[in-house]
């Protein structure tokens, strides 16, 4: 057992820990916060493994944006401040699937890896993994600066108050003006 | 360091992320389920890299290929854009609607004087 066996231990359990309490607390914005300290011990756990760059945009795509955008949402959608009870279904057959698909995994990745030990490679620090990119990766990634285009197109003109897809009283209006 | 303790917790996690997406109502808390979903396949993808290169070319080798950890962003990158347009729909069906529960959403035309209400 190592310094790095300890720390990915420790943060693992905070990131499982915080995960659980994400879907399980009954307060809408405390989940979103809970999720900050789940996808920090998740960044915390790519710094152990050497990989630090992906660490850092964890931290700025996740944490930084990602939870904002959803606290955003809890924020327009007039969620309750305070525990409400109506957020969950009846609980069995999530239980039993997540339960399932989770330990099934844990279980084979058990059975696969036991307890071998694997010696650490050098950081993947933004130079290696930008020449890496750069070099066997660059179709894709060019093709997922599309997607991320089109996905910025999409969400404008899906919450475009007047768009085809438009809310009730838009289509009443337009109803109304014919 | 034993890859088995990063790998069980990504296990767990995606198992939480399942859990989480069938047990919650409010279409908030399940995209944040999605997002622990991604979370876990991208901690996989990072201990297989970190894992898979030394089984194949040893401790020594030099400078390896990155390949988990640039999957890894491109997957952090979808991750963004989905929930980028899942938030706008999202936000589209409050507007619609003004509930954002997910089991009241109707998934076909209502008859005539007959309301849907998958409970």
């Amino acid at each position: 057992m190592t310094t790095s066996d300890a720390l990915l231990l420790g943060l693992g359990a905070v990131a499982v820990g915080a995960a659980l309490l994400v879907v399980t607390t009954r307060h809408l914005v405390r989940a979103g916060l809970y999720l900050v300290v789940a996808l920090g011990a998740v960044a915390g756990i790519y710094l152990v493994l050497t990989a630090e760059l992906v660490a850092w945009v964890q931290v700025l795509i996740y944490v930084g944006a990602v939870v904002v955008l959803l606290l955003f949402a809890v924020m327009l959608t007039r969620a309750p401040i305070g525990p409400s009870g109506d957020l969950d279904r009846p609980g069995w057959p999530a239980l039993l699937v997540g339960g399932g698909a989770g330990l099934g995994l844990a279980a084979l990745l058990v059975e696969a890896y036991r307890w071998s030990t694997v010696d650490l490679d050098e950081v993947g620090s933004a130079e290696r993994l930008g020449s890496e990119i750069f070099r066997s990766w660059v179709l894709p990634f060019e093709v997922l600066s599309v997607l991320l285009l089109a996905a910025l197109i999409g969400a404008i003109v899906v919450s475009r108050p007047g768009s085809p897809a438009g809310t009730a009283d838009s289509a009443a209006r337009r109803d109304g003006e014919r | 360091m034993h890859p088995v303790i990063p790998y069980v917790t990504a296990a767990l996690l995606f198992g939480i992320g399942v859990y989480g997406v069938l047990r919650r109502r409010n279409a908030v808390l399940m995209l944040m389920s999605v997002e622990l979903m991604l979370n876990a396949v991208n901690v996989i993808l990072v201990t297989a890299d970190a894992t898979v290169r030394a089984a194949l070319f040893g401790s020594a080798a030099p400078s390896t290929p990155a390949t988990g950890q640039v999957f890894t962003l491109f997957v952090i990158v979808i991750a963004a854009a989905e929930i980028g347009v899942g938030l706008a729909i999202v936000l589209q069906l409050y507007r619609l609607r003004a509930s954002v529960a997910l089991d009241t959403v109707p998934l076909a035309e209502p008859e005539e004087g007959q309301r849907v209400d998958v409970k």
